[in-house]
């Protein structure tokens, strides 16, 4: 790992810049902060009043929904939610029978938490394993026509994911397509669509290990796969976590490809389940707001516990079409 | 893992070690499906984790026994095949899913926006086209996603840049940008449900927060203020106009903004915090104000940052679905956007050759923003080269 050269220290600032450091492999001595005097200071009364008013502001809806969430059912039908604290009478009441409820298709709201996970951690897994794969070959191997195939895959960020639903799904469902069953077809379609990004930021990553390190290794003889498994992986665990915090997220959040191609409820993840509940429970919000709640249990810890690798994921996603 | 391994560390692993895995894994899968055979349709607790690791082991499982396999016949060939076949191992998967799943996609999906029909059969020339930009239905989703573009963009950028500045170095400034950047995080669905509560209007006990504090402003404001049904209004505050947004696009595109807002906080204030100390110095010696000094000397610096903030936030809001989803009534009270269109017209009412139109449509709207980020980045790269 010390054998990874620091990169060159910056001293521009823009934030593509931030990005482009943070994406690249770097030693932890070069993590010195640059430039914090107290001198620059932009602030004043005024503005952090601002501040803080608008982060008021940006916290009471989900607060609300939080505070609702535990109140009695009664208590939600006849009192706004900031009476809560002039009579707290707090229930676990609604989670259960969030749980429990089965809407038209008799299966429980559990059951659609459960399909989230089995959706969304090879969601994740998968298209960063493919793309490491890829990205390992157009780093280090060679072939004819690799850096245009690069250009060309990166060229591909342009492409709206709306752009392959109808043919994709016509495949699936032909006859033609190996897969059966909803959430593998879900999973290749989350793979397809992250590819690109994927692809173009592990490369750029891995392309820049030292190259010292790669060719010793294949002089003392190591395929590619060991190479691969044993050097490259583990050289390149931030860029990944950085990705596959941001995929997983994406993955769980995401509503429109589960919709496509997950073939019915059976396979449905929560964030469909929360559709449907809201177009035959739109006033039911004891149920609303604990479903509401469930589903964003996992985004809100991996966010709170992995902020610093999830700004990078977005920062990085940012350049995507 | 071990399957990747024993493909690669054949050095190492004897051929007896290989089949004890391969035994192991076979044994192994053999009695997990039989046990998720077992459970069939069941909804115990113990049932439903069962089957999702199983479902995830099977995934992960396959993935790395795919690699690893291909991996291991391609070692079998000789020189120069067996290189070629190794290539082809780690690049194929990934060029096969990038042209099977978007290069062929795409075309097929830009000529069936050339046909019409149920099965998509008959063609139609540049009609799918032409009824999306005269018919008033269609026109008003096109002005719905303008508003969404210019609205969230505007002002999440404004958001951003204003919390970015007053923030910078302030007591607690980790805590107030974590705040406005945690809708980030959750889904758009869950942030919809959220906002469906704030508008809520029970009208005989109002819980809904926006109602509750509209008829408490009666008394203060001119007029009655009287409970109102804010995602079915399709008129702009009362004015009835075929260019402005109806209340109800409004106030759906709040909650993007709120969304929106905490991304462009965090990048801009990331780029506020890269201004060299002496720029700002420099500009105070020379007697600028504060005022003066953030919008002549940090803001210009921080430009590209901007751009990519506005492209990317761009880009988001043309492709804007789940929150129409959630609140939007199903886009049927003139509060319709492109990709709810596009959703609706290809997967409920069997319309794929309109749904395909409106796809190319967002396809060619979002080229020109990506082309403007990409320069700006390459810009960006080479002003630090």
């Amino acid at each position: 790992m010390s054998d990874v050269e620091p990169a060159a220290m910056t001293v521009g600032g823009t934030v593509a810049t931030a990005m482009v450091d943070d994406m690249q492999p770097r030693s932890p001595r070069d993590q010195t902060p640059t430039a914090t005097k107290v001198t620059k200071k932009l602030t004043s009364p005024f503005g952090r009043a601002m501040v803080w008013l608008l982060a008021l502001l940006w916290t009471v809806p989900t607060f609300g929904l939080f505070i609702t969430s535990f109140r009695p059912e009664v208590d939600i039908k006849t009192t706004g939610w900031w009476t809560f604290f002039s009579n707290p009478t707090v229930t676990l009441e609604n989670y259960k029978s969030v749980l429990d409820y089965t809407g038209g298709s008799g299966r429980p709201f559990s059951n659609y938490f459960w399909n989230s996970v089995a959706i969304t951690v090879p969601g994740a897994i998968i298209p960063i394993v493919v793309a490491a794969f890829a990205a390992y070959a157009l780093s280090w191997m060679k072939f004819p026509g690799r850096d245009a195939i690069f250009v060309g895959i990166v060229a591909l960020m342009v492409v709206p994911l709306q752009m392959c639903l109808i043919p994709l799904l016509q495949f699936f469902t032909s006859g033609f397509s190996p897969l059966s069953g909803g959430i593998p077809q879900i999973w290749v379609a989350h793979t397809i669509f992250a590819m690109p990004l994927a692809i173009f930021l592990l490369r750029n990553f891995i392309g820049s290990l030292p190259s010292e390190v790669i060719e010793a290794a294949r002089v003392d003889g190591a395929s590619h796969m060991t190479i691969f498994t044993k050097l490259v992986l583990p050289l390149s665990v931030p860029a990944i976590a950085s990705i596959a915090i941001f995929q997983f997220l994406w993955v769980w959040n995401d509503l429109l490809v589960a919709k496509v191609f997950g073939g019915g409820s059976k396979n449905a993840p929560m964030t469909s389940a929360l559709i449907d509940m809201v177009g035959t429970k739109g006033n039911d919000w004891q149920l609303l707001t604990a479903g509401a709640f469930i589903s964003m249990i996992v985004p809100l810890i991996v966010f709170l516990s992995l902020q610093r690798y999830f700004v990078r994921g977005l920062l990085a996603g940012s350049v995507k079409g | 893992m071990s399957a990747i391994q024993s493909g690669g560390t054949a050095s190492i692993s004897t051929e007896r070690s290989k089949g004890t895995i391969a035994a192991a894994v076979v044994i192994g899968y053999g009695v997990l499906y039989g046990i998720r055979t077992l459970l069939g349709d069941g909804n115990g607790p113990f049932a439903q984790i069962f089957k999702t690791l199983y479902t995830v082991a099977v995934g992960v499982g396959f993935l790395v026994a795919f690699f690893g396999i291909l991996y291991a016949l391609a070692s079998q060939l000789k020189e120069p095949w067996r290189e070629r076949a190794r290539v082809a191992v780690f690049v194929g998967p990934a060029l096969i899913l990038l042209i099977g799943g978007l290069i062929v996609p795409s075309v097929l999906t830009a000529r069936l926006s050339l046909f019409t029909g149920s099965n998509t059969d008959k063609w139609y020339g540049l009609l799918n086209y032409k009824a999306m930009f005269t018919q008033r239905q269609n026109l008003l989703t096109l002005r719905n996603n303008v508003w969404w573009v210019i609205l969230v963009t505007g002002f999440s950028t404004i958001v951003g840049i204003t919390v970015a500045r007053f923030a910078d170095r302030m007591r607690g400034e980790p805590i107030a940008k974590a705040l406005l950047f945690l809708p980030m995080a959750i889904s758009m669905v869950g942030a919809g449900i959220i906002w469906r509560f704030v508008y809520a209007n029970n009208p005989s006990k109002q819980y809904g927060l926006l109602n509750w504090i509209w008829v408490g402003l009666d008394p203060i404001l001119p007029g009655k203020q009287e409970p109102h049904y804010w995602l079915q209004d399709t008129t702009f505050f009362g004015i009835k106009s075929d260019f402005l947004p109806g209340s109800n696009t409004v106030f759906m595109i709040i909650v993007l903004i709120w969304i929106q807002a905490g991304f462009a906080t965090v990048i801009i204030s990331a780029a506020i915090k890269g201004v060299p100390d002496d720029l700002v110095e420099a500009a105070r010696i020379d007697g600028a104000t504060d005022r003066q000094a953030f919008y002549k000397i940090v803001l210009p610096y921080v430009k590209t940052t901007v751009i990519t903030v506005v492209t990317t936030i761009t880009i988001a809001v043309l492709k804007v679905f789940d929150i129409v989803q959630a609140m939007g009534l199903g886009g049927a009270f003139e509060n319709n956007v492109l990709a709810n269109q596009m959703y609706t017209e290809s997967f409920t009412k069997q319309n794929e050759g309109y749904g395909s139109a409106v796809a190319v449509v967002l396809f060619i709207a979002v080229v020109p923003v990506v082309w403007v980020n990409a320069r700006n980045q390459k810009a960006m790269r080479e002003a630090r080269a």
